[in-house]
């Protein structure tokens, strides 16, 4: 004799929930929103920066070794390959610092955490700024003849 | 027997123990040397990277002829231990973040705290020791005040 189970109870079907639950959390202020979006970039651009850091600390310090060593080490750094490495480290470093100045004036005053999307808005507008005025430049000393 | 604690009273034994909040001062640094940071590191970037011929520009003789003023010495020391033990936080809060497990967290915090003391004996060293003039050393590789021998 099969035992029996809840499955097989008389009349155990479950009704269809009239409400579809939602895919995802929606109509929070934070979550997908500017503040959110923010955070990540902050995370991401940091630990970029980190890591070149690292890496930088180490190449310079061949200026200890010798001049050819750094020189070999340096000269790499000129290639358009590095080039367009070094306008993505300027890009990241910028998102970093002007999201960064954000961040303070949320913890510091009233008028940044009211207007805190507003801020992040202000930053994409003068991190575009601060690319346009680089990335010319750069690419004029990477590209261009020399 | 006649009061009953709030919810969520701070333990007491919290409360007693005093000393160094380094969790505030963590918070506190990250802000204080972001904003030095700024000035110190586009100031950097505009110097190595912008001014004249830009990164091309840069070589032995180059990093000599800044190191020899006291004021690039200065800079860049403040670069070095500022944006180390900053990026060194962060990374901190991010394997805090991240790293469930206990033995890998105390592994990777222990990477990061070993890699930081290491670079900034380093880098502290490379500066204060640097010699641009290395003897035996091709003379259109170092900077123009080296004595020609």
């Amino acid at each position: 004799m099969p035992e029996k189970t809840a499955g097989t109870l008389v009349g155990d079907k479950p009704a269809a929930p009239k409400i579809a639950m939602p895919r995802r959390p929606a109509g929070t202020l934070y979550r997908g929103r500017e503040g959110m979006w923010s955070w990540v970039l902050h995370r991401i651009t940091g630990v970029a920066i980190y890591f070149f850091l690292l890496v930088h600390i180490l190449d310079t310090a061949l200026v200890r070794v010798s001049p050819e060593a750094y020189n070999a080490v340096i000269d790499t750094y000129k290639t358009p390959i590095m080039g367009l490495g070094e306008t993505a480290l300027v890009a990241a470093i910028g998102l970093h610092a002007l999201n960064g100045l954000r961040i303070i004036l949320i913890d510091f005053s009233r008028w940044g955490t009211k207007h805190q999307r507003l801020m992040f808005w202000i930053v994409i507008g003068l991190w575009v700024v601060l690319l346009i005025g680089f990335v010319p430049r750069q690419f004029m000393h990477i590209f261009g003849a020399h | 027997m006649s009061l009953i604690e709030a919810p969520r009273s701070p333990a007491i034994q919290r409360r007693k123990k005093r000393g160094i909040n380094w969790e505030k001062w963590g918070w506190i640094y990250m802000r204080a040397s972001g904003v030095v940071l700024i000035v110190l590191i586009f100031g950097h970037l505009f110097v190595n990277l912008v001014a004249g011929e830009g990164v091309n520009a840069i070589d032995f003789a180059f990093v000599a002829g800044k190191l020899a003023d006291p004021f690039w010495v200065v800079w860049d020391t403040l670069l070095l231990w500022l944006a180390l033990i900053h990026g060194a936080n962060g990374i901190r809060t991010i394997i805090n973040d991240y790293a469930n497990q206990p033995v890998v967290r105390r592994i990777l915090l222990g990477a990061v705290a070993v890699s930081t003391a290491v670079l900034l004996i380093l880098g502290t060293l490379v500066i204060y020791t640097f010699d641009p003039c290395p003897a035996g050393s091709p003379a259109d590789l170092l900077p123009s005040f080296c004595p020609v021998p």
